[in-house]
């Protein structure tokens, strides 16, 4: 890998923000450059959110791309509004349980995971962890981080209200780590 | 509470992964500001947000003040008293300090002051932009004073150059402006929180103490007797040419065999400085130059650099100011080309990479 950036968008509410800083901090553990950028101000709850990861080998220069690698979309909004700006032969996962039917372009690779399907399976509380699904499946197909590295990064950028759901999040990351795993066996 | 809760730690070194403005914000209170006034504006809210409790925990004060005015004021105050103070805000509510910030540079106090400029003029917008290079390097205020502005392109120098601006501060007894912008303010990425060592400097004789036992001391700007003013003003020019001789700071990279020497501070020197990379991996003899300290402006380089040849292509996310002390500088030994875009929008490297590959290329470029 020389450099990947990723943009993560999706309702705020979602944990946008949190996976982007996960992907980063998890990034920063592994010895890379990294950089994230959030999108702020005019955002609100039930809005959009979106930040911007750079995982790079080398020092990092605009922390802003409108051309990203890849495409993380937890919504039908998110995916419109930034799959057009995925570069060439770049990589889009989305969230099938929200987005049904998506014009997706045969120039990206994309997969769907019914992120918040599998996040609903794992607890009957009101916590969904979606996004922890997606950061799963996020870096078993990439390798970009390690899950034990995915996992101490969760354990260091919980804030203390939220240490109850650790358990939870670190189910959902092995979920979405296993999605992936399984598709690739499919696949081969 | 420990600061860092984000930390991690590499062998030797620990690495923390912030936000640009929590950074500015704990740099600050490990520097020992223990006074802190300001009022909100995006994109720097995150600097009281985190002065708000973090000024408790040192045993500072913070203040939400009523607005930008009574803020700085305050910061005036403050200062005037001994105190190591800081206010922060963004371009439009920079503009309403300013009157004050000519105060501090005639009462010779000194301050911190942190600008994360937004896109301007008027209200403008929440994004980044760096508009406020005038404002900031030529005296936004009234009066022939001038302070010294540190322009960080990470986030390193955000840590950094915050603890610096306290002990230059102090050192010149003259406020101190760190300019950055909504990028950076708002962008995280890991530093290394070095330990700030405090060094030597001159005690604070002039501040307001309490007089017993000792001639009261007084804070002012106001110098109504004949002959007086004129003598505070040559003064104040000596310390401004003294920090000319003493406090520049640059960067310079490839800049010795380059043809084409992009010039740009700041956010911009940043995403320039992809471009730059990726032009000397094809090939192409271009270089970086990035004034630290927009004053005292980096002249005296850049002169040497000019000639032989050399062109500049200043860049900047504005309209072209910057550009004007690059000319200067430069003094028609080279030529010096301008590209930016004002408040509004954010250059990216692929653009800059166009704009030197014309220049390159012999195509006339517009600036």
């Amino acid at each position: 890998m020389k450099e990947i950036s990723i943009i993560v968008a999706g309702f705020g509410g979602q944990g946008i923000l949190f996976l982007g800083r996960l992907i980063a901090y998890g990034g920063m553990i592994e010895q890379k450059e990294v950089t994230c950028f959030p999108s702020y101000g005019a955002e609100m709850r039930g809005g959009t959110a979106n930040c911007t990861v750079i995982l790079s080998d080398s020092m990092i220069g605009s922390p802003i791309v409108r051309n990203p690698d890849m495409l993380i979309a937890m919504n039908e909004a998110s995916l419109k509004r930034f799959q057009p700006g995925v570069r060439k032969d770049g990589l889009l996962l989305y969230d099938s349980s929200f987005i049904k039917s998506p014009e997706l372009r045969t120039d990206i690779f994309s997969i769907s995971i019914p992120a918040s399907e599998i996040a609903a399976s794992l607890s009957a509380s009101r916590i969904k962890p979606a996004n922890m699904v997606m950061f799963g499946a996020m870096i078993a197909h990439t390798g970009a981080i390690s899950e034990e590295n995915a996992l101490i990064a969760l354990e260091r950028l919980t804030s203390q209200k939220r240490k109850d759901d650790i358990g939870l999040n670190r189910d959902a990351i092995r979920r979405g780590i296993m999605f992936i795993e399984d598709k690739k066996s499919k696949d081969s | 509470m420990n600061f860092v809760k984000y930390g991690i730690i590499f062998g030797m070194t620990e690495k923390v992964f912030m936000k640009g403005n929590e950074v500015i914000a704990e740099a600050a209170v490990q520097a020992g500001c223990r006074f802190y006034a300001g009022y909100p504006i995006t994109p720097q809210n995150e600097i009281p947000e985190y002065m708000s409790w973090r000024m408790d925990e040192v045993g500072g004060v913070f203040i939400q003040a009523e607005s930008e005015l009574a803020a700085i004021n305050m910061v005036y105050g403050a200062s005037a008293c001994g105190k190591r103070a800081m206010t922060s805000s963004s371009s439009p509510g920079i503009s309403l300090k300013q009157e004050c910030i000519s105060y501090l540079a005639g009462s010779e106090l000194p301050a911190v002051i942190v600008n994360i400029q937004r896109g301007g003029p008027g209200l403008g917008n929440i994004s980044g932009s760096q508009a406020d290079y005038f404002q900031a390097v030529k005296g936004g205020g009234h009066g022939d004073y001038r302070m010294i502005v540190y322009a960080p392109y990470n986030l390193q120098e955000l840590w950094d150059l915050t603890m610096l601006a306290f002990d230059k501060a102090d050192e010149y007894r003259t406020p101190v402006m760190i300019l950055g912008d909504g990028i950076i303010g708002q962008m995280m990425e890991p530093y290394i929180p070095k330990p700030y060592i405090r060094p030597v400097l001159p005690e604070k004789g002039w501040a307001l103490t309490g007089c017993a036992g000792r001639a009261p001391n007084v804070i002012k700007s106001l110098y109504m007797g004949e002959g007086e003013l004129e003598m505070k003003n040559n003064m104040l020019q000596a310390k401004y040419r003294k920090i000319k001789e003493s406090e520049v700071k640059y960067e310079a990279l490839h800049t010795e065999d380059a043809e084409v020497i992009v010039v740009a501070f700041g956010s911009a020197a940043r995403i320039a400085s992809s471009s730059v990379r990726d032009l000397r991996h094809a090939g192409l003899k271009v270089g970086l130059f990035r004034p630290i300290t927009l004053f005292p402006f980096p002249e005296k380089e850049l002169q040497r650099l000019s000639g032989k040849g050399v062109k500049f292509l200043t860049v900047e996310l504005n309209a072209g100011q910057m550009v004007e002390d690059v000319r200067l500088a430069v003094n028609g030994r080279s030529e010096v080309l301008f590209y930016g875009r004002p408040g509004g929008a954010i250059i990216t490297h692929d653009e800059i990479q166009d704009r030197i590959q014309e220049i390159y290329s012999g195509k006339v470029l517009a600036c």
